[in-house]
């Protein structure tokens, strides 16, 4: 019963999707309030049904019910709660799901906060999320639905694959979809501009925090997956320009370029043709990640889903949409009025460069990922396009955004002085010569450049402090004044400079892990020892462990310092899944400040041997430090006043007052 | 026993084990040589595999590719002699970074054109912006806007 109510909920809120996507837009161009008002009430409607729909798949999966289909192939009885819930976004159908209730909670989140926009706005906005709604849950229906019944229910289900039976399935689809699906209302506010004709910098006030939020949440759903992978695939790699990385870095770099360019758009009321256009690229390419994830065009560690009709389905949707989201975009873009002149040195100025070189590294990403695909199907001629080639284009594109990026805050809008915002960068650069003079002392070996890197990630840290001290004037006023200054600063500034700080702590990761790690590995005999860096670990013996659903076979090593003080233990395991008769390597992990240690076990050999891949790893905490950091400062600008959804316009006095000097 | 060999080998197949790539017995004794063999293995991908690198696979043909890696790295050829030796035999589908030829023009010159091109268009754009003319910008203001600046422009040039 369960599963037909959540099915006949899916196609209710179909129907209710259908509604939503056209009376309102036939309202806004009649100007007809009645059919306008329609949109909000529908949106709640549609989030409620699909939520049940949503719910009544989670409950199949709590309860194991495997005369569902969709159940009985990716859960299992015994495995514990927190596993069989997420295994609904386990695979291909269930995350479909995912998609469409994030979808709708977003629409929903419109029509009850999106009170102050303009009546006709919020009615096409709407409108058009429910086009893209209506797509999804057709989608899912027709190709990939997940409530299917077997005919003579079995007692067990297939499990769900081990690799994914890891806290990380909890966390980093969800973020990750929040992050996609979440650049759909920019794309719907654009569209709905566009289909007014009508655009001004109020467009990018309200469009902003939802950008913020889902450039938030991205962030951490990849930094999440990437700490994911680098824990559980055995060999601590934390980005593998795998297609389906891609696909997730793709609307991160559009997004990131987007939040950019809506600041330009709010506070000067430029640019605001390329912001449009930007907020339909960031969207079109979560689609396109959906498209690649979701088809199986691609052969790769994520994609599970081999089925042509869904591929095709997928590629439709992505035609009707992008195409016919360039379309209006050409068709309509030449009537918005351009405004706000600038000087090319000027904060507009660097925010345009900021944009070119993004949206360039965003191209990169993207040439990269098809073109393998293309080739093949033009030509028949097979290539591959691996980590080296995004090294040699990426890299380089992102050094001078990198060098760019403290200056940035520093300059006036309109007309700045690059002379003074560098005299006051002086300190930063000097910190960053240090960091260069102290990496070719103190580390030995590594790739001639990694030093410069390394510097280039502590100019940016210390550009982003620089920020903040020259505003507070910390060096200037008694304590208590700059602490007055910082508290009154728009909390926007300091979101900027978390948010620069965490690109630079993220940076000095990858560079120190990349140039500096070292790895060791051996065979090992119950006594043996193996040394690495600073640490040196002795090998124990291997023992047994139970676990609710799989067997593990447990390494013990003692790990001590070369002085001989014992420091700790670690227990990597291979992990023997019954049910799917598959093993998992589980490495075990040793934090040392940031860096970490970090051990893999191999096959056990007769003679009672056993092989490890033993790893130092410097700084590796940073990288995802690094992202935490960003999603704070995304917090921060987002607590706003100024920006908060659905706040009232704040007081022109109280804001004077707070208003420190630019 | 040929039974028991059948079932083994359905067991191997039926359970892949976990990744793990470069094994002890496989590394060459010289650690400058293997040091060569690890850098050209992490640009050779494995065919049988989903976007990975034989030195990050776990799968048998990417330890039988670097075997061959190691024995030609012994036998005296150099990193290039490897790879066009490789390529020879299995295509250019090994190389994880396609060399530039007719067919991957467009890949490798892409990332440049956006750069370029995006910059030229910026540029042209600031430059027409600049070239408004003021009376151009004038006639864009509303009537009242345009006495306040007449009233202004008088107030300014007579004290």
């Amino acid at each position: 019963m369960i599963p037909e109510i959540g099915q006949y909920a899916l196609m209710l809120a179909l129907g209710l999707a259908l509604i939503q996507g056209t009376m309102p837009i036939i309202g806004a161009r009649n100007n007809d309030p009645v059919l306008m008002s329609i949109a909000a009430p529908a949106a709640l409607a549609q989030f409620i049904f699909v939520a049940i729909a949503f719910l009544a798949l989670a409950e199949c999966y709590v309860v194991s019910d495997f005369s569902v289909l969709n159940v009985f192939e990716n859960s299992n009885s015994q495995m514990p709660l927190i596993y069989r819930l997420t295994s609904l976004w386990g695979n291909h159908e269930g995350s479909m799901i995912l998609w469409v209730s994030i979808l709708a909670f977003f629409g929903a989140l419109v029509a009850v906060f999106g009170n102050n926009l303009p009546v006709t706005l919020k009615a096409n906005a709407l409108g058009v999320q429910a086009w893209i709604a209506a797509a999804f849950d057709l989608f899912i229906l027709t190709t990939s639905n997940p409530f299917l019944r077997i005919p003579d229910a079995p007692f067990e289900g297939r499990d769900l694959n081990p690799i994914l039976q890891d806290p990380g399935l909890a966390f980093h689809p969800p973020m990750l979809y929040l992050g996609y699906v979440g650049f759909s209302i920019a794309f719907s506010f654009a569209i709905a501009a566009l289909l007014e004709g009508r655009i001004d910098a109020a467009w990018a006030r309200w469009v902003r925090p939802w950008v913020l939020g889902a450039w938030m949440c991205l962030t951490l759903g990849i930094a999440g997956g990437s700490y994911w992978a680098y824990y559980e695939l055995g060999w601590g790699g934390f980005w593998f320009w795998d297609p389906v990385e891609n696909a997730s870095l793709m609307p991160w770099l559009a997004g990131t370029a987007l939040l950019h360019s809506a600041v330009v758009m709010e506070k000067r009321n430029a640019l605001k043709v390329w912001t449009i256009l930007l907020a339909i690229i960031a969207f079109s390419l979560s689609l396109i990640g959906t498209f690649l994830v979701r088809s199986g065009v691609l052969t790769s560690v994520h994609a599970f889903a081999v089925d042509p009709r869904r591929g095709i389905f997928i590629l439709a949707i992505l035609a009707v949409f992008i195409g016919g989201a360039l379309s209006l975009y050409a068709w309509r873009a030449p009537l918005l009025k351009q405004g706000g002149l600038f000087a090319p040195v000027s904060r507009e100025g660097a925010l345009v460069f900021n944009n070119l070189f993004l949206t360039s590294a965003c191209a990169t990403v993207l040439v990269g990922t098809l073109y393998p695909l293309a080739l093949e199907a033009l030509t028949g001629e097979k290539i591959s396009v691996g980590p080296p080639f995004f090294n040699a284009t990426f890299g380089p594109l992102f050094i001078p955004l990198m060098l760019a990026m403290p200056f940035g805050p520093l300059l006036g809008w309109k007309r700045g002085d690059i002379v003074a915002a560098a005299q006051r960068l002086l300190a930063a650069a000097g910190l960053a010569a240090i960091a260069v003079a102290a990496a070719f002392a103190i580390e030995q070996g590594g790739p001639v450049l990694a030093p410069f890197g390394a510097g280039i990630a502590v100019f940016v840290m210390a550009g982003a402090v620089t920020d903040i001290v020259e505003r507070t004037m910390i060096l200037r006023l008694p304590l208590r004044a700059a602490v007055r200054r910082a508290i009154g600063l728009p909390r926007s500034v300091w979101g900027t400079a978390f948010g620069h700080f965490g690109i630079g702590a993220t940076l000095l990761g990858i560079v120190a892990v990349t140039a500096w790690g070292s790895e060791r590995i051996a065979e090992l005999k119950p006594g043996d020892s193996i040394e690495v860096s600073h640490y040196r670990l002795t090998f124990d013996g291997v023992f047994n462990r139970p676990g609710p659903n799989y067997r593990d076979m447990v390494g013990h090593f003692t790990v001590r310092r070369m002085s001989g003080e014992v420091l700790g233990v670690m227990e990597p395991s291979r992990r023997t899944f019954p049910a799917r008769n598959m093993a998992t390597t589980e490495a075990a992990l040793m934090t040392r400040r940031v860096s970490q240690l970090y051990l893999s076990l191999g096959d056990p050999n007769p003679n009672g041997s056993v092989a490890v891949r033993l790893y130092f790893k410097p700084h590796v905490l940073m990288i995802w430090l690094g992202a935490i950091i960003m999603f704070l400062g995304g917090a921060l600008s987002l607590s706003d006043r100024r920006l908060r959804v659905g706040a009232p316009r704040p007081a022109k006095k109280a804001k004077a007052a707070l208003q420190p000097a630019e | 026993m040929k039974v028991l060999h059948a079932v083994f080998l359905l067991l191997a197949l039926a359970a892949p084990t976990p990744v793990f790539a470069v094994e002890p017995n496989e590394m060459l004794s010289s650690p400058v040589l293997e040091a060569r063999a690890r850098a050209l293995s992490k640009d050779l991908r494995c065919m049988v595999c989903q976007n990975e690198s034989i030195d990050d696979s776990g799968a048998p043909l990417a330890h039988d590719l670097r075997v061959l890696v190691r024995d030609r790295i012994k036998a005296g050829d150099t990193d290039q002699q490897v790879l066009d030796f490789l390529v020879a035999r299995y295509g250019e589908f090994v190389l994880l970074k396609p060399p530039l030829s007719w067919h991957t023009v467009a890949l490798w010159g892409l990332p440049p054109t956006v750069l370029l091109l995006g910059a030229v268009i910026i540029l042209l754009d600031l430059r027409r912006r600049r070239a408004v003319p003021v009376e151009e910008a004038r006639a864009s203001l509303s009537a009242a806007e345009q006495t306040r600046l007449a009233e202004l422009l008088r107030d300014s040039s007579g004290s």
